[in-house]
């Protein structure tokens, strides 16, 4: 069916581009403007980002990457991304499902506020927690009095992670269970489904590509953040120290091979999310042309529907001939309504 | 099971001054089709939701089976719920859709296995079973969510619109379909539309509301025949109304259906008769109709075949004189 669909695409396409599309050189501009800025904007720093960490070849980046600090960098990283992302799927799945399926009072600054950490400056994000757990902050007495440790901690580093990166799911999330409705849910609800079963058995498998995509943003922004991270952690290497704050220290130590090791690292990072992103996204559009194939062997191998109503139902004389659309066209045109 | 409601209110938002359902009774029979029927914003698909229990009622009561159900959840009340977009599960095949319900009764797998294949054989639609409901066309997934919504064997079946997004065809055909399906299962059956002719075709008995009151509700040949107020009298039939004044000064509303209209050419030519004037015709399949403009100006719509129109030779512009059958007269409420 997709295919279908496809092919159509491409002839409508190259119908436009015979009649209405643009003359040749503004084309040629127009790519070339845009190929232009990519290489300066990305493939540039990423091909320094690489080079300088080879620069004197393997054996130093790699003596980089293996030095303990680094490797305590490498693993406060994945533990902080490994608390926040499983934290943000979980909050952002329930806030979600809390704004699109009821209606209550101050719902809108709710809204709002799900956006409110993209919407400061992550240093001031970082500030807020520390004026909060700080020595001198909010709690700051209590929580020494108590032996507990926040700030300049693993603690604090985790929930500055959280912090920002929440709206990333919530958001990605909300848009799908706005556009679906909850007639599904109802639907559930009148066969006799709990609140749980329709949650696990209906609401999450509908949403479930919007997790997945919040859930690899998220985890992307998790490894990466930098400015809430560097205000609350205090730079403590081998303790408090993440991939992006090591190479800022590297980089200040005038450890260029070191500082590009592991720029290498989290951008190979950055990389492999996008990779999986689109793995995620190809296997999507294979499974739906894959049904679509399934679905048009079946529809060739059975008879048309509306044929086999009107044979099953012959106290009726409805003559084919008459009907302005033949059976086969309203199976056929039924496949390109969801397409 | 019969289904009764009994003064149902229903206001939707904190201060809002009309009701969505104002006082609504009735009384669905057992194994019959009822349908609510009401132009739109009259409350009735509210009153469906109500009784399914995907609203609550401000007050009033709804009983099922002569069990009050007023505060009974939606999951204990055992009816059939098919909703105008259909809502089917986009991520199960039609067998799992149809077998939901079951799964979540805990029912044995033989046992969902063969009312699965059951229920596809009662909707003509064997051997679709792994397809998702992406891969149907809009009778076909109207029919599963049909299915769907019986397979736990409901105590009433709720329509909401069934065939609001199907196109003329396909809704013209599910209705015969529907009216078939109906008799072989004997499911109490609420049906709520719009549609004056779905109404008369497929129920046995009609509840007809306006602005979330019950206008009339009978047989439909009853609301159709003796309808018992002027909103009934233009909401079922389309019916011309005649506008004059009785002689204590009351306004008298008459409603003429169009075909309940005699068409005639004069015999002599008086100029003294009072002849209406033809200025529309539009010719339908065999029907034709026509527009007749009164001596007194207002304008008639009138239906005959078109056999009977060749019969008495009229045409375009032709004068003719105009007799009516049958009517329904009301005497305004208020009087000037």
């Amino acid at each position: 069916m997709s295919g279908i669909i496809a092919s159509r695409q491409r002839t409508a396409g190259r119908r436009q581009s015979d009649v209405a599309a643009e003359a040749p050189w503004v084309r040629a501009v127009l790519i070339g403007t845009a190929a232009a800025f990519l290489g300066v904007a990305v493939l540039l720093p990423l091909s320094v980002v690489f080079g300088s960490a080879f620069s004197k070849g393997i054996g130093p980046f790699w003596a980089a990457l293996s030095q303990p600090e680094t490797v305590s960098a490498i693993w406060l990283t994945l533990l902080t991304a490994g608390i926040a992302v499983p934290l943000n799927a979980v909050f952002g799945v329930a806030a979600a499902w809390l704004v699109s399926r009821y209606d209550f009072w101050g719902k809108s600054a709710l809204v709002t506020l799900i956006d409110l950490p993209f919407s400061v400056s992550p240093v001031i994000s970082g500030l807020i927690f520390v004026l909060l757990f700080g020595a001198q902050g909010f709690w700051g007495q209590w929580l020494s009095d108590h032996d507990i440790k926040i700030i300049f901690a693993v603690p604090g580093i985790v929930i500055a992670t959280t912090f920002v990166t929440f709206p990333l799911v919530a958001r990605e999330v909300l848009a799908v269970m706005q556009a679906q409705g909850s007639d599904e849910e109802e639907a559930a609800l009148t066969m006799g489904a709990s609140g749980l079963q329709i949650l696990t058995r209906i609401t999450l498998p509908k949403v479930r590509w919007g997790v997945i995509y919040g859930v690899i943003l998220c985890n992307a922004r998790a490894m990466g953040e930098f400015g809430a991270v560097s205000v609350v952690s205090g730079h403590i290497r081998g303790q408090t120290n993440t991939l992006p704050l090591h190479v800022e220290i590297l980089y200040n130590e005038y450890n260029f091979v070191g500082a590009f090791a592991v720029a290498a690292l989290l951008a190979s990072l950055a990389l492999a999310t996008l990779l999986v992103k689109k793995t995620v996204e190809l296997n999507a559009a294979l499974k739906a042309r894959r049904l679509a194939r399934r679905a048009e062997l079946d529809r060739r191998s059975l008879p048309p529907a509306s044929l086999r109503r009107r044979a099953s139902l012959s106290t009726r004389p409805v003559a084919p001939s008459t009907s302005p659309r033949g059976p086969v066209s309203v199976t056929a045109e039924s496949s390109f309504e969801k397409a | 099971m019969t289904v009764e409601a009994t003064n149902l209110v229903k206001t939707f938002g904190a201060g809002a001054d009309v009701a969505a359902v104002g006082g609504v009774s009735f009384t669905a029979p057992e194994g019959k089709v009822t349908a609510l029927l009401g132009p739109s914003g009259s409350g009735k698909s509210t009153l469906l939701r109500m009784i399914a229990g995907l609203e609550e009622p401000d007050s009033g009561s709804i009983r099922i089976a002569d069990k009050d159900v007023t505060r009974v959840p939606v999951k204990e009340r055992e009816v059939g719920f098919v909703f105008q977009s259909y809502a089917l599960f986009r991520h199960m095949t039609v067998r799992d859709n149809i077998a939901f319900g079951m799964e979540i009764r805990k029912a044995p797998k033989k046992t969902i296995d063969a009312r699965v294949a059951e229920l596809l054989a009662l909707i003509q639609l064997e051997g679709y079973e792994n397809r998702f409901p992406a891969q149907l066309s809009g009778g076909q997934r109207q029919r599963i969510a049909l299915a769907r919504a019986l397979a736990t064997e409901p105590k009433v079946l709720l329509l909401d619109e069934p065939f609001g997004a199907l196109d003329a065809q396909v809704r013209v055909e599910l209705r015969e379909w529907l009216v078939e399906f109906h008799e072989k299962t004997r499911v109490t059956t609420l049906l709520v539309t719009h549609d004056q002719e779905e109404a008369l075709e497929l129920s046995q008995h009609v509840v007809l509301l306006n602005a979330g009151q019950v206008a009339q509700a009978g047989a439909p040949h009853e609301l159709y025949d003796h309808p018992a107020s002027p909103f009934v009298a233009s909401f079922l039939g389309g019916a011309n109304v005649l506008h004059s004044r009785a002689q204590d000064g009351r306004q008298l509303s008459t409603f003429v259906r169009p075909h309940d209209v005699r068409l005639a050419k004069p015999q002599v030519n008086d100029s003294n008769l009072e002849l209406g004037t033809v200025d529309r015709l539009a010719r339908i399949g065999g029907n034709v109709k026509l527009t007749v403009t009164l001596p007194n100006g207002e304008p008639m719509s009138v239906q005959v075949t078109k056999l009977e129109l060749d019969k008495l030779g009229i045409t375009l512009g032709d004068r003719v004189a105009v007799d009516v059958t049958s009517s329904k007269v009301f005497v305004d409420d208020y009087a000037i």
